[in-house]
């Protein structure tokens, strides 16, 4: 089931900077980040690998771009956009997140 | 718009180049371009179509870059030429053209054999026939190969990766007829016959058989004989595919194509021809790189030049499974007068030839089996004077040393590309100053990649000095951030890339600066923002998984083990349904653990008295060991026992890449000690230590360091050893690499840590002493501390759930992953450091 409705995830001091969690949204698995004063939030599912691992991936920057390397066979995806920097066409999908309160909501983003 | 337009029929690898010179040459868009396809996928890299076995997926090996100036239309094969109204006819109705540009590639030939025509028979040169390849194997146990040329063998490769039981039949004597003589076919045949791989030569094939359900279930050779082969395929040649330009008139060469002069014009001056398809003054060349050449050459001319195709190299280079074989020049030695000069090393299994001029003074070609490390020089230097002596160039190791500085300015270095040494020099000078710019404007490298070593050493020649930095958060390299950090007493990441580097951190600079940091002693690997540089595997102390799940291994110091402790496993084991396994370094892996389970797994191990066994840290692993004296009755020391204390004392300690111990209690080295980064072989007067060897991707044997050393010598050598290599290697080098790229080498690192010419030896005992004394169970540290265990959860805020996508089936009565089935196994690159010179 895919809503549009914003779920509390959990409070912002769960989220260590630079280091992913991963949470439960409707079902779907979801990989939150906080690094250098954002918050974002990608599938789980690493695209390449097959297994739900990307919040275990070490987050970084490349080029000043906020990234995130799968821990499996270490491809390095940006955050921001969810693209494979080093496979063509590859791509994380988003979904938005937000932090309200002190609590991190996150909207899944329907298929694009 | 409406300039003239030019209409290309085939995408193939010379087509697309086509398109691409044209369009990067033609500036203002003069020429309106129209490709016809017959394949339904854009152009793909044909050289490398066998990777698609590997799991190379067709995007990965696309070539195409669309272009809003080029309009292709996939699907959709050009029918018929009509010269006189210039049209070219499609199932879709009529394309006018200004200029015409064949660029149709080749046919496989298939010999009027009766039964070529059955089911399970296929041919191996598009994707789609690979997928029909692997689609027929399914199930199936054996198959063949008709053709034992550099296709058959690519082939005959993939239907054994395929899991199919391969023949090779080959008319000719030997393999590879085209390529290599006698001598080096004799020597391709036994490797070819180490991988499994069956060769019938010297005899035809007769007819194909089919099995009770109507495929192909047999091969009749000429002699008789029957070859069980369920699947086919048929690699006896290529054909050029001129007969669009056949129907349309168009002179033919004297053994197919579509007959061009010089500058790849047929007789109709509208009409040209590019790649397999061209008969370029009635030869026809069926490698990529001639027919690059006629692209580029056919494009200059479209814009007006008067480029003329600048002949052809017939080099072939084909990696079998480990087995290098490589041909270039006049290997067969036609030239009048020419000298062969042989090399045949049965130790190391290599072949080589060079041919020469009648005055041993020019390389005309060669022949390479086993090694062909020195293939990217040699074929360089065909046509020019040698650049070293003929037996420095051959003997192993010799290729590579010689080096490509002693190239002439006219030496082709990239030959897929036709970039010379002189190419490369200028683009140097202008200031490309790596392989990826160097790739970027000369294209040399961007092919077939084997002449990418040449450039690395032209860029030395050039006195280039080669980047060090690590990534590019830090410009400095591992041994000079070790000595920054220790130095300067830094402790954070945040500092150390606040005040020596840039950025906020990746993959490569984090898991070493945490490596760096655990080295020099900063407390517990989760602690703080530690934590947030490690890699997963050091971030949940244990084994990520294909499937996302973990492995625990605890440590079992010399493999040796009480009956109790194994209980306590097999329960562990038991109790929480994991996969159990004798890993190879002589200890147990418990697999299948999911994050969440990870400390209640430990929490039973820790209190039977087990401790982490490091397997996922870049750290001491295992200290191997055999019986020894104490049962042995060859044994002369107590192996067990010191092995036992290596392990002890080594344990948890963090490196540039993992360490490996062994030891034996005799010289009949059961314990494999030798394949170790530290060795010990008992002699009977005490111990023998040998440093620098290793299994894994590139084995290598440890050397000698000391002999006949009593236990209290023995253990301040390995301590200043391992010190050593810790401050001053590279990441991921392991110390066999890091001896080797050592000035000095052995004798250095005996000047080092045994007469201390460097002074360092206290501050490097000093150094451990502080790693012996300050030792702590990482495992058992997490279990006492909730801020730690609080990290090992599924999901942040649904913690009871376990990971849904994690699901096992059994195999031989045990656990194992139950793996999507639309979940293609990824190639993976091996991960392995480059030595730096
Ligand atoms: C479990 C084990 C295989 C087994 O079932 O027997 C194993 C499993 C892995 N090996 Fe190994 N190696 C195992 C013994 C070996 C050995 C044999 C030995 O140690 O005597 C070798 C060759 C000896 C050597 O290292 O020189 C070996 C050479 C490698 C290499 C290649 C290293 C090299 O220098 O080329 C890698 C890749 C790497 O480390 O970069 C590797 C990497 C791995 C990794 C860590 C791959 C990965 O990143 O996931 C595997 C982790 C398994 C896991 O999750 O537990 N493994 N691996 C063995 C564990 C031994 C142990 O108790 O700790
Ligand atoms: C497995 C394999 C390994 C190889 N390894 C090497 C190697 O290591 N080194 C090397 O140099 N070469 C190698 N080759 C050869 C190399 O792939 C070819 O030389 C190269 O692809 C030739 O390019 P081309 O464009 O002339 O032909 P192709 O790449 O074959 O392209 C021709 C295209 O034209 C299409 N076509 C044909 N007729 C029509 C029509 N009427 N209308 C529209 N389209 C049409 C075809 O469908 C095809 O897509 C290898 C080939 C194979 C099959
Ligand atoms: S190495 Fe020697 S002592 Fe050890 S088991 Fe083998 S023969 Fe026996
Ligand atoms: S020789 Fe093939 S890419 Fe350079």
């Amino acid at each position: 089931m895919r809503t549009l409705n914003w779920t509390p995830v959990c409070p912002l001091d769960r989220l260590d900077p630079d280091r992913g969690v991963a949470a439960l949204v409707d079902g779907v698995q979801v990989a939150l980040f906080r690094t250098g004063g954002e918050l974002y939030a990608v599938d789980n599912l690493d695209p390449v690998g097959g297994a739900y691992v990307m919040s275990r991936g070490i987050v970084g920057s490349r080029g000043g771009l906020p990234t995130v390397a799968s821990p499996l066979h270490k491809q390095v995806y940006d955050l921001r956009t969810g693209r494979c920097l080093e496979v063509a066409g590859v791509t994380l999908r988003r979904h938005r997140i937000r932090c309200r309160d002190g609590l991190v909501e996150v909207r899944l983003r329907q298929e694009e | 718009m409406t300039g003239p337009r030019v209409v290309v029929v085939g995408n193939g690898m010379v087509g697309e180049r086509f398109v691409e010179a044209l369009r990067t040459r033609d500036r203002d868009g003069r020429w309106r371009v129209t490709v016809l396809a017959e394949e339904r996928r854009p152009a793909y890299d044909r050289v490398r179509l066998s990777a698609f076995f590997d799991g190379v997926s067709a995007e990965e090996l696309n070539l195409h870059t669309p272009d809003d100036g080029v309009e292709l239309r996939l699907g959709e094969p050009a029918l018929r030429i009509d010269r006189e109204r210039r049209l070219v006819t499609t199932a879709g109705g009529e394309v006018p053209y200004d200029a015409l540009v064949l660029a149709t590639g080749s046919y496989p030939f298939v010999p009027p054999v009766d039964g070529t025509d059955l089911p399970g028979v296929f041919v191996y040169r598009t994707l789609d026939d690979l997928a029909a390849i692997r689609e027929h194997a399914r199930g199936r146990r054996t198959g063949a190969v008709i053709g034992g040329g550099l296709l058959g063998l690519e082939a005959a490769n993939a239907l054994r990766l395929l899991g199919l039981d391969t023949s090779v039949v080959e008319f000719a004597p030997r393999l590879m007829p085209a390529q290599v003589d006698e001598a080096g076919g004799a020597m391709l045949r036994r490797y070819v016959e180490e991988l499994g791989v069956t060769p019938y030569l010297g005899v035809a094939t007769s007819a194909l058989r089919p099995g009770p359900d109507g495929t192909v279930a047999a091969l009749e050779l000429a002699d008789g004989r029957t070859v069980d082969a369920e699947l086919v395929v048929v690699a006896a040649g290529i054909r050029p595919r001129d007969e669009l330009a056949r129907a349309a008139g168009l002179p033919l060469g004297p053994r197919g194509g579509v007959l061009v002069d010089a500058g790849c014009r047929t007789a109709d001056e509208r009409i040209w021809a590019v790649g397999e398809c061209a008969a370029v003054d009635g030869t026809c060349h069926g490698l990529v790189a001639p027919g690059y050449a006629t692209a580029e050459v056919v494009a200059d001319r479209l814009l007006g030049g008067a480029a003329t195709f600048p002949g052809a190299d017939t080099a072939t280079k084909l990696k079998l499974l480990g087995v290098d074989v490589a041909s270039f020049g006049d290997a067969h030695g036609t030239t009048p007068g020419c000298l062969d000069v042989t090399f045949t090393d049965p130790a190391t299994r290599a072949y080589a030839k060079l041919v020469l001029s009648d005055d041993a003074r020019t390389l005309l070609g060669g022949v390479l089996v086993g090694d062909a490390s020195a293939y990217p020089t040699l074929r360089a230097s065909v046509g020019g004077p040698l650049p070293a002596p003929p037996l420095a160039l051959l003997a192993p190791a010799g290729g590579a040393g010689s080096g490509a500085g002693a190239l002439p300015a006219a030496a082709q270095v990239c030959s897929c590309n036709a970039v010379t040494r002189a190419d490369i020099d200028a683009a140097i000078a202008g200031g490309a100053g790596d392989v990826p710019a160097l790739k970027a404007c000369t294209r040399a490298g961007t092919s077939c990649g084997s002449c990418v070593p040449m450039l690395k050493q032209l860029l030395d020649a050039a006195g280039v000095r080669q980047s060090t930095a690590l990534c590019e958060h830090f410009d400095t390299s591992r041994q000079e951030l070790f000595d920054i950090v220790r130095v300067r007493g830094i402790r954070t990441f945040s500092q150390l890339i606040a005040e020596h580097g840039r950025g906020r951190g990746c993959d490569i600079c984090k898991p070493v600066v945490a490596s760096i940091l655990a080295s020099l002693g900063t407390g517990h690997v989760l602690d703080g923002e530690q934590a947030s540089l490690q890699d997963t595997n050091d971030h949940f102390l244990a084994n990520l998984q294909r499937d996302g799940s973990y492995s625990v291994v605890p440590r079992i110091p010399g493999g040796e083990i009480t009956p109790e402790k194994l209980i306590v496993i097999g329960e562990v084991a038991r109790d929480f349904r994991l996969y159990t396994k004798i890993t190879g370094g002589q200890r147990i892996d418990l697999l299948g653990a999911r994050v969440e389970q990870l400390p209640q797994i430990w929490r039973r191990l820790v209190d039977a008295g087990f401790e982490s066994g490091h397997a996922y840290g870049k750290a001491l692993r295992t200290v191997k060991s055999c019986v020894g004296e104490t049962w042995c009755r060859y044994g002369v020391q107590d192996s067990v026992g010191l092995a036992v204390a290596l392990e002890l004392r080594y344990r948890g300690l963090r490196a540039p890449h993992k360490l490996k111990s062994a030891v034996s209690g005799c010289a009949r080295e059961c314990a494999e000690a030798r394949s170790k980064d530290f060795g010990i072989i008992a002699t009977e007067t005490g111990w023998n230590l040998y440093v620098g060897g290793n299994g894994g991707f590139r084995p290598r044997h440890a050397d000698l360091f000391a002999t006949d050393l009593s236990t209290e010598a023995l253990i301040p050598l390995i301590d200043r050893f391992v010190m050593y290599y810790i401050r001053t290697a590279d990441r991921l080098q392991r110390t066999a690499a890091w001896i080797e790229a050592m000035d000095g080498g052995l004798d250095h690192l005996r000047s080092v840590i045994v007469d201390d010419s460097l002074g360092l030896c206290a501050e490097l005992d000093a150094a451990m002493a502080r790693h012996v004394a300050s030792y702590s169970d990482e495992w058992r540290d997490v279990l006492e501390d909730p801020e730690r265990l609080r990290r090992f959860t599924s999901f942040v805020n649904a913690p009871d759930v376990p990971d849904p996508s994690i699901t096992f089936t059994v195999a031989r009565g045990q656990p194992v992953p139950a793996r999507a089935a639309d979940h293609r196994r990824q190639p993976v690159a091996l991960g392995l450091p480059e030595v730096r010179r």
